[in-house]
């Protein structure tokens, strides 16, 4: 069963409706006309509700219980998976998970936040928010990728990195703070893509890429909106303004230049129709992955450089 | 002159209370203004290390004469236009501007330490908590960029609360681009001294500061990734006293030394001697 955030209550009523009627009559002959006329309206209140979500509501969607996960992404985009275990350092993070993945014919080194469709799976994978292990074991695998020429993809959707006394005691700042540092040189192509939460430091850990694309529903933020109400509000029930101010969609990202381009979701959402999102997907990272694996190294790095050095805006 | 227009110059012209006395904001122990300072601004009593602007750092740590500001003229400017409803970016930029005759939250340039020529990014919590936007960012890769390209070691000063949240995403991005500065320094082995004072955390921590070849803190300074409150919060645990200073992190692995602010040149300078030979 569907689930419906308040503002799809409308959609989810027609939905709701046109299943009634499907199951009522067993002679469809004449509810038919009826069916298309409401399938067509709520195209229409669809189009209407979806293309005038607010910042929040985009939050929502992204961080919907039914939207695709990693491990969907993983089946529906890429073959012959293996995934690789452990930091080598002190365990092995689920919130943060990688391996090697074929794309097309294309070997690759996939990496990405962990998240799960269950309390249990969730529990397991600490609702995709690593410890330093994860972004550890993420730095060990990009390195093997550069070792064995393999390309980087990154999935990227977590609310950030798990905010606890372990964490701090091993040391997430520096664990973050080596990825950036490292990714920003290794010398193989890097594709980050951002299929839900995009949060903070905890994102960025393993979003140092060549290409930065976001999936249309998702979001990306310096702090969750909940967060920063809470600190500039000082109320965190301010955070449907807060995501406004911080311009955290994928539209504005585009716009900042912090993405590269937007992947499409069905309307609505991913969660609506996961493979076609998962075609996608698979679509644009096979476009943008001839681009970049046709660079040479040095080519590559320097590409890499001017892109991050670029970023940001201020008066001179 | 009125009797009581007067009398008024006459008490303004009494040194009052502050110009002879500074509270040590750890142990409000009285400190005469003049030891406060003749002591680096560190308390006496209790060895609070309290926070310095950056020109003052400049005094403590440069050989005096030799510093060059370099990048001062960037300043922020409001991409996102944010505003909040206790007031705009932009506002709080200009209070900020006024008040510390900075530009930035970070002042940048060359200077010698005994003799050593360096490039250096002091941060100034008073601007915005020190806290690191476009503008921040790209002084601090600017001048890692000097350093790499005249081959001359790097010293960042971090005191900050974090990313700065009024440029959202952006600020973020400042993260990532401070890092690959570094990572040029390191690929050309340039040295890179990271210092951090009180307090470095959020996204401050998890880039430049963490990342130094050495990792030099001040005693007692607040270090870490995630607010305090929001772990107790999360983990509703209740956190060990030391969490997140600056010996905290001594002690787990992730600072070389912490050493006191009156040793701060002297340590730098035989530092400086085995990574300038």
């Amino acid at each position: 069963m569907d689930e419906y955030f308040d503002f799809e209550k409308p959609v989810a009523e027609i939905e709701r409706t046109i299943e009634k009627l499907k199951n009522l009559s067993p002679e469809k002959g004449n509810m038919a006309d009826e069916i298309a006329e409401l399938q067509k309206k709520c195209m229409v209140l669809r189009e209407d509700v979806y293309s005038h979500l607010s910042p929040w509501q985009m939050v929502q969607i992204a961080r919907h219980p039914q939207r695709p996960v990693l491990q969907d992404y993983i089946s529906m985009i890429f073959s012959d998976f293996v995934e690789l275990h452990g930091d080598r350092r002190f365990s092995d993070d689920e919130a943060l998970i990688g391996g090697f993945a074929r794309l097309n014919r294309q070997p690759v080194m996939l990496i990405g936040h962990n998240k799960g469709k269950n309390i249990d799976q969730n529990i397991r994978r600490n609702f995709a928010q690593p410890r330093p292990e994860g972004y550890r074991k993420a730095l060990r695998l990009m390195q093997l990728a550069e070792k064995y020429k393999l390309p980087i993809i990154s999935f990227v959707d977590t609310q950030g990195a798990f905010p606890g006394l372990d964490g701090e005691e091993r040391g997430v700042a520096e664990a973050i703070a080596r990825n950036l540092t490292e990714m920003a040189r290794l010398e193989t192509p890097i594709i980050v893509v951002i299929t839900g939460e995009g949060g903070s430091g905890g994102a960025l850990g393993i979003a140092v890429g060549d290409v930065i694309l976001m999936l249309s529903y998702s979001v990306y933020s310096v702090i969750s909106a909940e967060g920063c109400a809470s600190i500039l509000w000082r109320d965190a029930s301010y955070a449907p303004q807060a995501a406004t101010a911080l311009k955290i969609t994928a539209p504005s990202q585009l716009e900042l230049g912090v993405v590269d381009e937007i992947i499409n979701e069905p309307l609505g959402g991913a969660h609506r129709d996961p493979e076609a999102t998962a075609s996608e997907i698979k679509r644009v990272l096979l476009k943008q992955l001839k681009k970049v694996t046709d660079y040479s190294t040095s080519k590559l790095l320097s590409r890499r450089f001017e892109k991050f050095s670029n970023m940001g805006k201020f008066n001179k | 002159m009125p009797w009581f227009t007067k009398n008024k110059i006459e008490t303004e012209q009494k040194p009052t209370k502050e110009d002879i006395w500074v509270r040590c904001e750890s142990c409000n122990a009285h400190i005469f203004k003049e030891d406060w300072y003749s002591n680096l601004k560190v308390c006496p009593k209790c060895n609070y290390h309290a926070k310095l602007t950056a020109f003052e750092r400049v005094e403590q740590i440069i050989d005096s004469d030799t510093f060059k500001e370099m990048f001062e003229s960037i300043t922020p400017c409001d991409p996102l236009h944010f505003v909040y409803n206790k007031g705009s970016y932009s506002d709080k930029v200009n209070d900020a501007r006024i008040k510390t005759k900075l530009n930035e939250a970070v002042v940048t340039g060359i200077g010698k330490i005994d003799e050593v020529a360096v490039a250096v990014a002091i941060m100034d919590f008073r601007f915005l908590g020190g806290s690191l936007g476009s503008g921040t960012g790209e002084k601090i890769l600017l001048m890692s960029n000097y350093a790499y390209s005249h081959r001359i070691p790097f010293l960042i000063f971090s005191a900050s609360g974090g990313a700065r949240m009024h440029e959202g995403t952006l600020s973020l991005m400042q993260m990532a681009k401070t890092c690959a500065g570094i990572a040029r320094l390191n690929e050309k082995k340039i040295p890179y001294i990271s210092i951090l004072t009180d307090p470095t955390t959020g996204g401050v921590s998890a880039s430049f500061a963490m990342v130094g070849d050495i990792n030099i803190a001040e005693p007692g300074a607040l270090v870490g990734f995630a607010g305090r409150r929001v772990i107790e919060q999360t983990i509703k645990q209740k956190l060990p006293e030391n969490f997140q200073t600056a010996e905290y992190f001594l002690e787990h692995g992730f600072i070389d030394m912490i050493v006191e602010r009156k040793n701060l040149k002297k340590t730098l300078k035989q530092i400086l001697s085995y990574c300038t030979r």
